[in-house]
Parts: structure tokens; sequence; C-alpha cells
């Protein structure tokens, strides 16, 4: 039932984007309805009434967006269905090669992922339509729009389900493909041609490095499907080239440092309900594949894997967070937050791997839990995020926080999910970002339990730098909330938005903050549902996740750690409301309104608010070290000898430190290899004649 | 009846709050030789702000009108969890150490969301402030707290104290140095002198105050409470973690009051420790309060490696 689920689901997607082809089409369907239906007159009246002038274009974009909404709402079904029934769907599709059909499988794990797809898309779904509309008639085609974007939600789909090495290739390449060419949709603009370039390249590096991985596990297996490389025995040497290469073939899609720096340009440079999905889900899918290689397939685990998720992880925490804080663009920052949330996700897989590696299969376990968790979380809050920003582009087409500010009063329900959505990504009790790194801490404090004493030391340092990730999280975010949607307004355009007229551009975010409560205040089921996944991962299910009762979560034992949610959340809201009844009803003293604190000077004005640079620049100085700060101060002067500054102007930048040390180099090493390699071509056809005899000599002389 | 004791304990949290606010200024009054106002003082501030009429900035939306009350409540919540004069209250249980320290994140957002919201550049620039130093503070103190759970093997502050309790008085140079890294952090995190200044009058050099400058009324009543309850927060962490001797391991009415008796007695030699400091220091430029952090987050993470290399190691063999 499940599996059908799942593959209705993926068909869905893939009708979608079929029908995205029809975008303009109106007269070619008439006259194809008029030709096939005359036999069923009926039937042909309802069709013409469907095609009929007036709503064809609305219709035709609910459409694409239904199908995308019945897409996710299946992959949810078939998700939870799996997750929740403890069984393992498999079949054999007689697609592909002719002695390689397309193995198909469907387990808990594939299906957790399919939730963490599913919630996002339901969202993006509803938000689309709205969001989509102006580029109807615009210069772009809603057609390439809505092709590429049902392929891609249809590979990522079928990443999850493939059980051998040649469909996971194959969908993860059409997921890769098909945003490549959502990343490079607005095209017009050099910087979206560049960061498409970037972005396809590391794709099809990571993509060559899956590959090789996958190499070697076959190559000491017997086949492509993923049973048999189940079955391979490797020697730890081969074992951790395999290891490698999966981290680095999965990490570079799922934005580890140092390959992460296309993600920033990639994912902003896509429409906003497509860098909801890019950095919601697609992420995820590349951790997904990273669990799948790292936990399923390899059939042993060693300590040192662990330690280098673990440095990876937390060097990616911390140093995405830091440049998120400097970032002045919405969406870039969002797309640098991304970083920083998969470098949590690491590091909780690291201390898993640490711990399992060390036969503590119960802190393994929990350090796993804690990892999906955190995927599911940053795929709600992350896409509602996304989202957000994206009503807020389409309503004031401004990019740049620095001409943002007042939002709140202009757009009041967006302002209130985006506000959930901050509290969670900043880790703030009761939202579900806490529960999950909560977790993550729980895990790191039992290192006391391993032997080695450089792993008990490492385990805390790790710790150490996961609390400075997410102190700096919540400086960023609230800095991110405080510009954009509180003060006064920077720009006209912002002084004149108004809320979105689409209702389903609220209602998508308004369901993704709806859920970032839910599993906040109640994760214990959610856990719970993940008993069947781990169990099959690790062989262990977490026994004491509920010993106090449902209400609690104890993940080790209730005298270590236990945190009830929802009667925290019970409690914040009965002292405030009794503090409200008690100080206002009672005194029913009606503030009054009047002009801020001036100094006495008046004339307060908007561009005297502390901007996203300024509210940043405490943080530029005391990390000067890890940034490459390039800052300008323009003088403008007047008088007789230009002594009298007038007006200054202040511009900084800070670029990517991984663009600058290894792309940039890396880059320009393999432009001078191959304009040495030129050198060959001479262009003389002697110089050719030559290289060709010398070549048979050589190969005859092998030969012999 | 437990939950009961943990209302009132709760309730006594609170209520006691402003008092020792009262002897901090008392004992700093004579220390700089001036004339000291009544302990109850800060009381009758209270009063006197919950009767005036509240002003609201022209600029300012709900999230300005609404912090003080997340402010206050999340305040009151962390109080909630820590025990004050007796553990095993169910209340420890709700929460942790880890959801405290979440707890003051929480409360400091809104403060800072408020801040923002008047669209002026006081606010702003308290804001700012206020979030660099607590991103600085909270993982040291995240840290101090995490040598004390990997001793005691568990993060509910409940067992932890009774972990320490059972162990009696034996000196680990881990505690030392949380112990310094929590006061550290302590100090900073409650806006006090070296770090801030509560009691400035200039806008450029204030943080907290900066922030908090255009409320009035009811609202400030609420936000001075809600830290001056903080402050005892950190107290009564600091007093009862380290030094939970004294503190009521069952529910008789004789342990009680030795309970209170006793956290009154290390509450007022703290506020006497803090004074001193707060004398004897001037304010640090801001430029310098992150070396002043990254100590106390050095001595925290020296706390927990000296744990795990020092004492954990002994455990094992």
């Amino acid at each position: 039932m499940s599996l059908f689920f799942a593959y209705l689901s993926v068909a869905a997607a893939l009708i979608s984007a079929l029908t995205a082809l029809a975008t303009n089409r109106r007269l070619a369907l008439d006259h194809l309805s008029q030709t096939l239906l005359r036999r069923w007159p009926a039937i042909q009246t309802k069709a013409d009434k469907l095609l009929s002038e007036t709503d064809y274009a609305e219709r035709h974009r609910n459409s694409l967006f239904i199908l995308l909404g019945i897409s996710g709402i299946c992959a949810l079904l078939a998700g939870a269905g799996i997750l929740t029934s403890n069984t393992i769907a498999t079949d054999t599709l007689p697609l592909g090669l002719p002695w390689l059909h397309w193995h198909i499988r469907l387990d808990p794990l594939s299906g957790f992922f399919l939730c963490v797809l599913g919630l996002p898309l339901i969202a993006v779904s509803l938000y689309g339509p709205g969001y989509v509309r102006e580029f109807e008639h615009g210069k772009y085609s809603l057609a390439v729009l809505g092709l590429f974007t049902g392929l891609f939600v249809a590979g990522m789909e079928l990443v999850l389900l493939a059980d051998d090495a040649f469909v996971f290739m194959i969908a993860w390449e059409l997921m890769s493909v098909a945003s490549y060419f959502l990343v490079v949709f607005q095209h017009e603009h050099a910087a979206n041609r560049r960061a498409g370039f970037l972005y396809l390249l590391m794709a099809v590096i990571g993509a060559i490095a899956i590959i090789l991985a996958f190499g070697v596990l076959a190559g000491f297996g017997d086949g492509l499907t993923f049973d048999a490389m189940r079955g391979a025995v490797l020697s730890p040497a081969w074992a951790s080239v395999a290891f490698v290469l999966a981290l680095t073939g999965f990490g570079m899609k799922a934005g580890l440092v140092p390959l992460h720096a296309w993600l920033p340009e990639a994912h902003p440079a896509a429409p906003s309900h497509i860098s909801a999905l890019m950095s919601g889900v697609m992420l995820k899918i590349a951790v997904y594949g990273f669990i799948r290689f790292g936990f399923d397939l390899l059939d042993q685990i060693h300590w040192q894997w662990g330690v280098v998720v673990l440095i990876v992880g937390s060097a990616s925490a911390v140093l995405g967070i830091l440049y998120a804080l400097q970032q002045q663009n919405l969406k870039r920052l969002l797309a640098y937050s991304s970083v920083e949330n998969i470098g949590i996700i690491f590091t909780a897989l690291g201390l898993s791997l640490i711990f399992l590696s060390s036969g503590q299969t119960e802190l393994g376990t929990l350090g796993l839990v804690a990892a999906l968790l955190h995927c599911l979380n940053h795929a709600l809050f992350k896409s509602l995020l996304f989202l957000g920003a994206g009503a807020i582009l389409h309503q004031t087409h401004e990019q740049s926080l620095e001409n943002m500010g007042g939002l709140i009063h202009r757009m009041p329900e967006l302002a209130a999910t985006f506000l959930i959505g901050t509290l969670s990504i900043a880790a703030l009790p009761p939202l579900n970002g806490f529960v999950s790194e909560w977790l993550i801490f729980q895990t790191a404090l039992q290192a006391g339990n391993l032997e080695s004493g450089v792993l008990r030391s490492l385990i805390p340092t790790a710790s150490a730098v996961l609390a400075l990730t997410s102190a700096l999280a919540a400086t960023c975010f609230v800095k991110l909330y405080g510009v954009a949607f509180l003060g006064l307004p920077r720009s006209e355009h912002a002084a004149h938005a108004h809320e979105v007229r689409h209702r389903g551009m609220l209602a998508g975010p308004a369901m993704l903050a709806a859920c970032c409560v839910l599993f906040g205040v109640l994760p214990t089921p959610l856990i719970g549902a993940m008993g069947n996944l781990t169990l099959q991962l690790t062989g262990f299910q977490l026994p004491n996740t509920s010993a106090l009762g449902w209400l609690w979560l104890t993940p080790v034992s209730p005298e270590t750690a236990a945190y009830a949610p929802s009667l925290v959340l019970i409690g914040t809201v009965a002292v405030g409301w009794l503090c409200y009844y008690l100080l206002y009803r009672r005194t029913g003293l009606e503030p009054r309104r009047a002009e801020p604190w001036d100094c006495g000077f008046g004339g307060l004005n908007a561009r005297m608010q502390y901007t996203s640079g300024a509210f940043s620049m405490p943080i530029r100085r005391i990390f000067q070290p890890v940034y490459e700060i390039r800052e300008t101060i323009d003088e403008t002067k007047e008088g007789p000898a230009q002594t009298r500054v007038t007006a200054l102007r202040y511009h900084f930048q800070v670029p990517d430190r991984a663009l600058l040390v290894l792309y940039e180099p890396a880059g320009h090493a393999v432009l001078r290899l191959a304009r040495w390699a030129g050198g060959l071509q001479t262009g003389n056809i002697r110089t050719y004649l030559g290289y060709s005899f010398f070549t048979l000599i050589f190969l005859l002389w092998v030969i012999s | 009846m437990a939950w009961l004791l943990a209302i009132l304990e709760t309730l006594l949290f609170i209520a006691a709050a402003p008092l020792l606010a009262g002897w901090i200024k008392r004992v700093k009054c004579r220390l700089q030789n001036r004339k000291a106002p009544s302990l109850f003082q800060p009381y009758r501030d209270l009063r006197k702000l919950y009767r005036k009429q509240p002003i609201t900035p022209h600029s300012a939306s709900w999230i300005f009108r609404a912090a003080p009350y997340i402010v206050f409540a999340s305040t009151v919540l962390a109080a909630a969890f820590v025990p004050l004069v007796t553990v095993n209250l169910p209340t420890a249980r709700i929460a942790d150490v880890i959801v405290l320290v979440g707890f003051f994140a929480l409360g400091r957002t809104f403060q800072v969301l408020a801040g923002m919201d008047i669209g002026t550049a006081f606010g702003g620039m308290g804001s700012s402030r206020e979030m660099t130093i607590s991103s600085m503070a909270e993982p040291a103190m995240l840290m101090a707290v995490f040598t004390l759970a990997m001793s005691a093997h568990t993060t509910n502050l409940s067992q932890a104290m009774n972990y320490v309790l059972d162990t009696g008085l034996v000196l680990r140079p881990s505690f030392v140095f949380a112990l310094g890294g929590m006061m550290l952090v302590a100090v900073a995190e409650t806006g006090r002198i070296p770090v801030d200044n509560p009691a400035t009058h200039l806008e450029l050099t204030m943080i907290h105050e900066a922030m908090i400058l255009e409320y009035s009324g009811r609202w400030l009543a609420l936000i001075e409470w809600a830290s001056q309850i903080k402050l005892m927060l950190y107290g009564v962490l600091i007093a009862n973690i380290f030094f939970p001797w004294g503190i009521a391991q069952d529910f008789s009415l004789q342990a009680l009051g030795f309970g209170v008796a006793m956290i009154a007695l290390k509450l007022a030699v703290l506020a006497v420790l803090l004074v001193l400091s707060e004398v004897l220091f001037a304010k640090m430029r801001i430029f310098r309060v992150q070396e002043y952090l990254s100590f106390a987050y050095l001595l925290s993470v020296l706390g927990m490696l000296s744990h795990i290399i020092l004492e954990a190691a002994r455990v094992h063999h």
C-alpha cells in the first residue's frame, strides 16, 4: 500500500511536469479535445468548459500545483505508512538495462525522508500558484519552471526509492540537472548564470565521487543492487576509501565546509519556492544518501570516520552561521544558515558513528535520531523562511535587508508566521529546533562512556562549538527579523508593501509554522515512530523516550535528563496571561502613544536605525580572523582645500574564504593545465602526423 | 503536595528577587560611603511603576507590547526549574539545565526584538550589543554546566545537586574552573559592571538599558522585575550547584526552614562579592568584553577537559 502511494507520488510529480508544457497551449489542447472527444459530447462540453479562454491560465497554474500537492500528500502517506508498519516493500520495475532492472525499495529510512519531502512540498504547492503568477506574462516561461519543478521533485522521490546504484544515480542526476535549470531560470542576470555553472560543476564532481564510492562497494560485492553491496566484505582501507568518497560526494551536495561555496550562490538564485525545496529538501536527500551509504550499505564503522564527520560537521556549523551573520541579502543569509544546519546534522551523525563504532549502540542510536529529527525540523523551518522571504520579495521587490524594515505593520500575518520560523531556527524552547539540539547535547554529554581519552575530550569540544553555533544562530535570526520586520521602513518599497493577496501564499508558511509548533511541543510520538527505522539501521530501538509518560522526552533515562515541552509551553502561556490579566485588565490604564526618545533633537528617521551591517559589526570585529573583510569608506569632501568631509559612505564585503582559498585556485590550476595541454595543438598537420607516428611506434613496441 | 511546594517555591523566588536587588544596592552604597535607600526600595519602585500610565512609541508593533510579558513569563518559568530551597521537586523534571539556558535565550530574544521594534538608534545599539555579548556568554555558561552534568551524569539540576551533596566536599579542579567561568558569565548576563552598568544615564554606553529605553509604566516594572529575578537566578545557580549544602533534601518543615535560611545567607554573601567587584573594577570598553568572555569560555572548556582527563579517567581505571 505504501509503495503504491510512493509510485503515485512520483507519477503525480511527472504529470505535473508534463502539464507544465501546456502553458499558453490552450488552442492546441482545445483542438485535441475536439478531435479526440467527438464521440462523447457530454465529456466534450466539460472539456470545453475547462479549456475556456477566461480562466485557462489560472486553472492551468493551479493544476500544476495541485498535482505537486498530491505528490506531497502521497509521499507523506507512503512515508507514514512504512514508518508505522515495520515492513519493507520491494519491487522490480521492467525499466533500465536489460540485465539490470530497476530495483525499488521502500523501508523506514526512505519513508522518513519521504515525510521530510512531503510536508514542505505540500506547503510549496499551496504557496506556488500565487507566487508564479508574476512569471506568467513576463519574459520567463512558466512551462520551463513547471517542467523542471516536476522533474526535480520526481528525481528526489526516486532517489529515496532506489535500491540499486544504477537507479540511484539516474534519479540523483535527474534531481541535479533539473535543479540546475531552476537555478538559472532567471538567466538574464549574469550572477545567476555564474551560480548555475558553479552548481552544475559541483554537482558533476560530487556525482563522480558518489559513483566511485558505489564502484568500490560494487567491486567487492557482487553487483549494483544495494542488497549485493550490503554483503560486500571490505578491508578497512577500502571501506575507508569508499566512505571518504561518499562523504565527499554527498557532503558536496549537502553543503559541507569547505565544499559549500556553491550553495549560497545557487539557492538564492532560484525562485523562492524552489529555494525552499532546495534548501529544505534537497540537502536532506544528500543526508539520506550519506546515511544510506554509511549506516546501511557499509558493513562496518570505524571511529576515525566519526571523528572526521564530527570535525567537518562542527566546522560547517560554526562557519556557516558566522558567514550567515554577515549577509545583507535575505536569501543568501538563509542559504548560509542551511550550511550551518547541515553542519549540526553531520555533527550528530559524527557522534552517532563514534558511539556505534565503540559498541555504544544505544547512544549511537540517540545521535542518529537527533540527526534525523534535525533533518525534519530544518526542512520545516527553512522552507517556511524561504517561502516567507519569497513573499517579501514578491511584495517589495527588495532582496537586501538594508532596504527592508517595518514590514510587521504592512504584512502582519506573514510577520507572525515568520516569527515562528525565526524562533524555531534560533533553537528556542518550546519550538522544534530546540528539541533536536537538546537531543544532540544529550548525546554529546554521554561522552564519558567512551574508553578512548582522545574521543572523550574531542566530543565536549565539539559540543562547545555547537553551543557557540546555536548562540550565534540566535543572534543571526534576531538580526534578520529585527531588521526586516521591525523598526521603520528603510525604502519606499518597504513602506508601501502590503500583505500578499493570494491566501495560499500565507497558508503554505502557516502550515509549516503549525508543524514547527506541533513537533516542538509533542516530539515524543515522532521519536517513537522512528523506532522501526533505528531498529533496522543500528539494531536498537530507543526504549526510554517516554519513560515518564508521553509528554516527557527522556532520551537516556528519567534521572539523566527529562524535558516536557508541552508543560513548559502551558506554564509560559499561563504566567504570561496571568501577568497580562493582573497588570492590564485590572488597572485598565491604556497606553499613550508618543514620540520615541530622540535626545531632544527631534527628527528621528529611518536612516538612524541600526542596519543589518551595523548589527553584526561587533561579531565582525570579534571574529575578524575568520573572515576576509573588505571595507571601504568613501568620503565626499568640499571646501577650499577639500578638507571638509560632508558625507561618508561605508561599504563592506565578506567574500567566502572557501571561494578564495579553494575554488578560485583550483579553477586557475585547471585553466593553467588546460592551457598547457593546449600547447599540443599546434594546428600544424605535420606535428599531428608526427604524434600518430610516434604513438604507432610506441604501441608496436609495447605489443612486441 | 510536591507540586504545591514547587509553586510556593517559585512564588518565593519571585517575591524575594527585589529584596536581593535592594540588598545589593544597600551594600554598594555603604561601600561607596553614600546614604543607602531602604532595603524595600525596589518594591516601592515596582509599585510606583505599576500605577503609571505606560507610553508606546508611534513606530512600535505588538512585539513591543507583548515582549515584557514574554520576558517576565520566561524568567518566571526559568525560576521554577531551579531548585531554591529544596531538591526533588517535580518542576526540575519538566526542564533541565539546557532548557533553562534556552529560556534565558527566549526572554532575551524578545527583549532584543522589542529594542529593534521602536526603530531608534539606541534600541538597535543595545540589541546588537546584547546579542553579541550573549552569543559569547551563552556557550561559556553551557560549558560550565556541562562540566557539572558530565560529573553528575545528569542535566537535571535537582539530580546534579543531589550528586554533589552525596559525594561530599571534594576539591575537583573541574568545578573550580567551571565556577570561575560561571561567575564571569553571571556578571555579563545580568548586565553588571564591568560589562554593563545598570545605573548608567549615558545612552551611548548603555547595553541593557538602551534596549528598554522606551519602556515605562507596568511594562518597565515587569522588565525590571524580570532582571531582578534573573540576577537572583544566577546567584542561586552558583550557590546551589557549587555549594548545595543546606538545601532541603526532604519536605519536612524544619529542613525547608533551614533551606530558606541557608540560601538567603549564600545569596547575601554572593551579593557582597558582586558588589566588591563592582566597586573595585571600572566598566570595560565594549570591545574588551570579548576578551573577558573568551576567558570565561576558556575557563569552562578547561573545566570540562580537566574533568575528562583528570577525573573521569580515575573512575575508569
